[in-house]
């Protein structure tokens, strides 16, 4: 199975490890990643704030290239490039004008936007049972290696995940947008479990995580206490920006708020690439600044 | 004169010109407040925005930093029970307060999109390294924790060199087309 690839910016930056997991668990799966070639940024979390043509040609530029590359079905991991395209590719087929112009801010006559985009979550809720009967292999086969079963985990989607639904649910509804269940049935395939809680749909505050520290500090602590609260001893995530302010930001947080959360914070392709048998190194766990071996269990 | 100007006097007209967004239809009872993450450091609450958009207050609103605060995480919009648009009325009355005067901005945020989008026309993908230097420079904010922690780059997060697709002409002619006010006169 093949599918397209549009890593975005974060992904080759502050965002490695994701890219590195997805990587390693892609062809696990029997899936080879094409990705865009010569893929520019999407906007976010910009281009939108200020220019809405700019914003909806950046989206577009990539769409029109992954059609001639032959390329019906895009991968975006990062929850904000996902965002940006999918709602670029959604204003261009409901707004005969906006399209027009963005074929001509473009010179690009050709482009019919015709792909699908997706995200991680998506992608891996589809292949869940696959994950599900190799982590079981996985399981039987080595019984040294770190383990995810039983580990209590909070699965956030963030935001813009499977918001605004009429975007993200368009053309077909993928999940429900206030009470989602995408993230959970890929955490169940890999053998940790799901805790339940009330802040999977809250906003970490991405957008402002250079300019406005405090609203960020504030947005990050309200997630990460609810999640200890909630007994999770791990949240699980499917965005860069999200982790870096989950992660990286977690001390600092912890610092202002006069406690610990010590939760390490792992990307969905992550938990997935461990269940299948990935070691941390090669899934990019070393990058993390919250440590991951402490919760990872190894049967004797 | 271009089609934001001539309307600012109507401000729900020109927000229903480019959006098609009626903020008349807003009823008003707040729920898009309720459920907005930035709303308690908000003077104008995304529900103000909205009455205020439909009384056409355009001072009120652009005389305020609150719609700089919106982290388009779209919550509003997702939970409006009358089918309102809050988030993109929000993005629209940037646009429109960048048009009118672009030094509105909350200096640190501007500074923000500002050197983000320098990125992307210099190299057609985001350099984070260089995003992080640029708004540093721009805002004199040199020893905020901005992502210069201990270990980011032994952690090898931020690339040391910037990529630069090849389409970088293609870009620039984008931007140069975008950034000419006539092209952002869309419905
Ligand atoms: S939720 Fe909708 S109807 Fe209610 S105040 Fe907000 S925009 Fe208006
Ligand atoms: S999109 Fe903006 S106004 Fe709407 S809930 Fe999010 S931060 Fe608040």
């Amino acid at each position: 199975m093949k599918i397209g690839y549009y890593p975005g910016c974060s992904l080759s930056s502050t965002g490695r490890e994701y890219n590195e997991s997805l990587q390693v668990i892609a062809p696990l799966l029997g899936v080879t990643l094409q990705e865009i070639e010569d893929w520019n940024c999407c906007g976010a979390s910009s281009a939108h704030a200020t220019n809405r043509q700019l914003s909806l040609a950046l989206a577009a530029r990539n769409l029109a290239l992954a059609e001639t590359q032959a390329i019906p079905e895009v991968l975006a991991p990062c929850a904000a490039c996902y965002n940006r395209l999918a709602s670029a590719r959604h204003a261009l087929a409901k707004d005969t004008r906006a399209f027009e112009k963005t074929r001509e801010v473009l010179e690009r006559p050709e482009f019919s936007n015709s792909v699908r985009v997706k995200t991680s979550v998506e992608w891996l809720r589809d292949l869940a049972p696959v994950i599900q009967k190799k982590a079981e292999e996985t399981a039987s086969r080595s019984a040294t290696s770190p383990s995810v079963k039983g580990l209590k985990v909070a699965c956030y989607y963030g935001c813009l995940l499977v918001r605004p639904p009429e975007v993200t649910q368009w053309p077909t509804q993928w999940d429900d947008p206030e009470d989602p269940s995408s993230m959970e049935t890929v955490v169940r395939a890999t053998g940790a479990e799901p805790v339940r809680w009330n802040r999977r749909l809250d906003c970490c505050g991405a957008g402002f995580s250079l300019s406005r520290l405090d609203s960020v500090a504030r947005l990050g602590r309200e997630i990460l206490q609810e999640a200890k609260k909630a007994g999770a001893q791990a949240l699980v995530v499917a965005c860069p920006l999200c982790h870096v302010n989950l992660d990286f930001r977690q001390q600092a947080i912890a610092r202002k708020a006069g406690g610990e959360f010590d939760l390490p914070v792992f990307y969905i392709t992550e938990l997935v690439g461990l269940a299948l048998g990935a070691s941390q190194a090669q899934l990019g766990l070393n990058r993390h600044y919250v440590r991951t071996d402490s919760v990872l269990e190894r049967s004797p | 004169m271009t089609h934001t100007e001539s309307k600012k006097d109507n401000l729900s007209a020109a927000i229903r010109g480019l959006t098609g967004e009626n903020v008349a239809r807003c009823y008003q009872c707040g729920k898009c407040s309720a459920g907005c993450p930035m709303s308690q450091e908000m003077k104008l609450k995304p529900h103000d925005l909205m009455r205020l958009a439909s009384f056409d207050q355009a001072d009120r609103i652009f005389g305020d930093e609150s719609i700089w605060l919106c982290l388009t995480c779209e919550t509003c919009s997702a939970r409006c029970p009358n089918g309102c648009d809050p988030a993109r009325v929000i993005d629209t009355l940037r646009e429109m307060a960048l048009a009118r005067d672009p030094s509105r901005w909350p200096r640190a945020i501007g500074a923000f999109h500002a050197e983000f989008l320098k990125q992307v026309k210099n190299h057609g993908r985001v350099f984070e390294l260089g995003l992080i230097l640029g708004f540093k420079l721009r805002t004199g904010r040199l020893f905020d924790d901005a992502l210069s922690g201990p270990g980011v780059f032994a952690r090898g997060k931020l690339a040391l060199q910037p990529h630069r697709i090849s389409g970088i002409d293609e870009m620039r002619k984008i931007f140069e087309k975008c950034e000419n006010v006539e092209n952002r006169d869309l419905s």
